[in-house]
């Protein structure tokens, strides 16, 4: 196999006749942190879909860490180790932020309901391993104080790290990010960024990223993906991207000398 | 530095086995079924212990269903179904059981010993019934909303049906072999004549406090998690890695094997159980007392069981008008209170004292802003 840890290679998928996204492949190594950004309607949500299962691709193959994945159900794909947060967030609302963590370790762990019923020592001590665990992922974004309100009630701000925390309880190889910034202010934005760097460098973990704001995405990935209509039109340094002339055409319409283009 | 690899499987139990506090919930139940037993009778006349009966067994399929359409969010209409199914095997079992034992119906010793029976009845009933919800959930699987609502309700109908076409010819002793009962002779639209009320108090409350613990168990479990957060939101719960398929069908197969329960116990309460109770009369009636308490709920379920089937016989005053009230009363409920009695809460949530404030100052910053440790200070 590769030594890309997550290796997918010309997934793609229409709808009707609409290509979404096209011969998408994207090899990120261990431990590193890539972006993915495009113009709206790129394709970039679609290609975490793909990559998650949500949708099937139609073409292609999809391997993570050595083992094939695109043929995987979502849950057997986030098991494998492949979690992500939603661009629309999607929490369990009713339920508390303690609760949202703790239910993303569920992968992990062994659920017969015998035990369930029994309340037997190995269920209990399972239980609080979940719990323990859970808390420290709340501690690790400063949330710990925050664990038994309703996710729906959290800030805006709140709820975006909530989802990148339940996500990171499913003890992931890979983590994608959708849009995790969307709708923070510029401090927030940058507390965000330190927090998704930190992730990376001190867990060791991969991370996708797709984001709008180009500041962040420049600041912190490594390497970066550009898609606009379902196709990958660059790939790169963050250095060699703002200065590439397809994506400055893609942003702006046109070419463009200067790097303006980077930021909007 | 905290590591992502602490696998939740490989942490070692970290409590002794201690089988005297294993057992303690189970003997609180007994204690309250005892309780119960004991009282009633003392207090209130044999219609109302009669009431008390039809409470308690309301109570195991109020709390069962609560499962499927509380927890999980699956819109079943189907309940009474399992209910019937669960009334027939049970008084089959004890019917058939008591034939076995006895030779012949013409024994005064017919039907004694009934109690036991009764029992094997409830295992029986329960397992038919669970057999029985795994064929629904499974369809379920590709049905959302309103269109499972549609398949669970024809469910119930085909319980009805089938119940209505059962051989109507009871054998007797020498003639019940197992190709006989292949046959299926419940006595369809009749059922099982004067089956005695073996179902006392004790054992209803019994059935009943076990099914609101395991009900509780379930919830404050990590499958109740996984069956809350399939009903908060799908997509959001297997990218978690939640088995859909497994978890709808869990919860399927678990309500249906409490509501099978429930329908046997009601078959022993004196009546004779027919397949109208398969109807969506009586489905409607459980689903209300789940709404009416609240979705997820088990101690609104149980307060609205207590005071949807007591109601009716308490307004009996009013004669003519009570169903009236009943409605009336039903709606300035649901217009008061949208979201049931106690909503996803239980009773005693509403009690306990937040233990966290709710600070208006916005988050602290994360860890990794700040070089100090864990910022927010609450334990």
């Amino acid at each position: 196999m590769s030594n890309f840890l997550l290796d997918a290679q010309n997934i793609g998928i229409s709808f009707g006749g609409l290509k979404a996204v096209q011969n998408f492949s994207m090899q990120i190594p261990k431990g590193d942190l890539f972006g993915l950004i495009g113009p709206n309607g790129a394709g970039k949500t679609t290609a975490f879909n793909l990559l998650t299962g949500v949708y099937k691709s139609q073409t292609g193959t999809v391997h993570l860490d050595g083992v094939r994945i695109d043929e995987l159900k979502p849950h057997e794909i986030a098991k494998a180790g492949l979690s992500r947060t939603f661009q629309n967030i999607r929490l369990m609302g009713e339920l508390s932020v303690l609760d949202n963590v703790r239910l993303a370790s569920h992968l992990r762990g062994h659920h017969s309901i015998w035990r369930t019923i029994l309340r037997t020592p190995r269920f209990i001590a399972q239980e609080v391993a979940m719990e323990r665990r859970a808390m420290d992922l709340l501690a690790i974004m400063g949330m710990d104080h925050l664990r038994d309100e309703q996710a729906k009630n959290l800030s805006y701000g709140d709820q975006r790290r909530l989802e990148i925390c339940r996500a990171l309880a499913t003890e992931p190889k890979v983590l994608l990010l959708d849009e995790p910034a969307a709708g923070m202010n510029p401090s927030e934005k940058k507390t965000l960024a330190k927090s998704i760097r930190a992730i990376c460098d001190d867990f060791k973990l991969t991370i996708l990223l797709i984001e709008h704001d180009m500041g962040l995405v420049m600041d912190i990935c490594e390497k970066i993906t550009v898609l606009d209509y379902g196709q990958t039109i660059a790939f790169g340094t963050p250095a060699e991207i703002q200065k590439n002339p397809k994506v400055i055409e893609a942003y702006l319409g046109e070419a463009v000398p200067q790097e303006g283009a980077a930021t909007p | 530095m905290k590591s992502l690899a602490t696998h939740i499987s490989e942490v070692p139990a970290s409590r002794a086995f201690r089988p005297a506090l294993m057992l303690l919930p189970w003997l609180v139940c007994l204690a309250i079924a005892l309780i119960v037993w004991f009282i009633a009778p003392h207090i209130v006349d044999d219609y109302w212990v009669n009431v008390l009966r039809r409470i308690g067994i309301f109570i195991i399929a109020a709390v069962s269903l609560n499962i499927v359409n509380g927890y999980t969010g699956q819109f079943s209409m189907g309940h009474a179904g399992f209910m019937a199914i669960g009334a027939y095997i049970g008084a089959g079992v004890t019917y058939y059981g008591s034939l076995l034992i006895h030779g012949s119906t013409n024994d005064p010793a017919f039907y004694t010993q009934g109690t036991l029976l009764m029992l094997g009845g409830i295992l029986a009933a329960g397992c038919v019934a669970a057999g029985a919800g795994l064929l629904v959930g499974l369809p379920s699987l590709r049905l959302r909303g309103d269109y499972l609502a549609i398949v669970t309700l024809g469910f119930g109908e085909i319980i009805r049906v089938l119940l209505e076409l059962t051989s109507t010819q009871i054998y007797d002793a020498k003639e019940v072999t197992a190709k006989a009962l292949l046959k299926f002779p419940l006595n369809g639209p009749v059922g099982f004549e004067r089956i005695p009320g073996y179902a006392s108090l004790f054992w209803i409350y019994l059935f009943a406090a076990i099914t609101c613990l395991i009900a509780y168990r379930v919830k404050m479990s990590s499958s109740g998690r996984a069956f809350l957060s399939i009903r908060e939101d799908e997509i959001a719960a297997r990218s978690m890695g939640i088995n859909l398929t497994k978890y709808k069908v869990r919860a399927f197969v678990l309500a249906a094997f409490f509501g099978g329960v429930a329908g046997a116990l009601y078959a022993h309460t004196g009546v004779n159980p027919s397949p109208t109770d398969a109807g969506f009369a009586r489905s409607f009636e459980i689903i209300i007392m789940v709404v009416l308490g609240g979705l997820g709920s088990i101690s609104g379920s149980i307060l609205a069981a207590i005071i949807l089937v007591a109601m009716p016989e308490a307004l009996r005053d009013l004669q003519q008008y009570r169903l009236i009230v009943y409605a009336l009363l039903l709606i300035a409920m649901m217009l008061l209170r949208p979201q049931g009695l106690f909503g996803v809460k239980e009773v005693w949530d509403l009690f306990r004292k937040r233990t966290t404030k709710k600070d208006n100052d916005p988050h602290g910053p994360a860890r990794f802003a700040s070089s100090t440790g864990v910022p927010g200070g609450a334990p």
